[in-house]
């Protein structure tokens, strides 16, 4: 599948689990700030993943919890250490940190789920199958 | 108030498809308010019966062990309205199944007519958080739904020698 066929089969998905119109879901929206993801939709949205494209993703893989949750291994005073950048980028090697390293904060750590992330994550499982 | 919308099961393969059968009763009172001289079952009722019907076909498969709660419904469509008189077949088939919860699809049928087409996405709450908040009690599938949970499990294993009524006797 070349990424293009990725990107379609991935913003069918998010249009569908997310209700939003298909204009919405562009390379560059975020998940959670511009198409309104709750918590239950990345369950939901890794489920029709796992579906489309016959894929196993574990529960940890898409969406690091130990980031997400807090860790203060990870993230302390409201910033993600760079112990807590380091396993982003170990859990996440298919996200583009550059952006986010220059103000790494936790409540903007929400941002970096854009549509182009899942599109690549989902390019780099359907290769390595 | 009796919260259950569904009267019996009349079919029930586990962790694969489950129908049951709501018969609607002029004498329920959503139809006093919804509405007046124009009765309609509200959607939301509607859903709510084929969410038990799935959300039972889901509990099954882990013996009701899993607190199966109603997440998401990411899509439903309705046809036409449900009316007093009238009986509703719910049927739901499990479209995925895995240890963090359940797709469903469901389809409600009233006669030929198709009434609602939805899809139904279950959680099974977080073992450790659901212990927390709830204890050991498995609040999802308690009380009253026991009886229908007996019911789905007969429709689902017919016993080879069914209990026999005893001879009439003048």
């Amino acid at each position: 599948m070349t990424q293009d066929e990725v990107f379609a089969d991935v913003k069918a998905i998010l249009t569908e689990s997310l209700s939003v119109d298909d204009d919405q879901v562009t390379p560059q929206a975020r998940l959670q700030a511009d198409l309104d993801a709750e918590s239950i939709d990345f369950l939901d949205i890794v489920f029709r993943l796992e579906r489309k494209f016959g894929l196993k993703i574990d529960r940890n893989e898409l969406f690091p919890e130990s980031i997400f949750q807090g860790d203060p291994k990870f993230v302390q005073d409201g910033v993600v250490t760079p112990g807590g950048l380091a396993e982003l980028k170990e859990k996440m090697p298919y996200a583009d940190l550059s952006a986010f390293e220059q103000n790494p904060k936790f409540e903007q750590i929400g941002d970096l789920f854009t549509v182009d992330l899942i599109a690549r994550y989902v390019k780099s499982k359907v290769d390595a199958k | 108030m009796r919260w259950i919308w569904i009267d019996r099961f009349t079919a029930f393969e586990p962790g694969k498809s489950a129908t049951a059968v709501k018969c609607l009763s002029a004498a329920e009172d959503h139809f006093a308010e919804h509405f007046p001289g124009f009765p309609v079952m509200p959607a939301a009722l509607i859903l709510e019966g084929l969410a038990q019907t799935g959300g039972i076909l889901v509990g099954e498969v882990n013996q009701f062990r899993e607190k199966v709660v109603l997440a998401k419904i990411p899509f439903a469509k309705f046809h036409r309205d449900a009316t007093a008189g009238e009986v509703l077949t719910y049927r739901a088939d499990v479209l995925d199944l895995k240890p963090e919860g359940a797709i469903v699809k469901g389809t409600v049928t009233c006669g030929a007519d198709p009434v609602c087409d939805a899809e139904i996405f279950f959680a099974h709450l977080d073992q450790n958080r659901g212990r927390q908040m709830f204890g050991d009690f498995n609040f999802v599938f308690s009380g009253e739904l026991a009886n229908l949970l007996g019911m789905a499990k007969l429709v689902a294993s017919p016993s080879p020698d069914p209990p026999q009524l005893p001879p009439a006797t003048p």
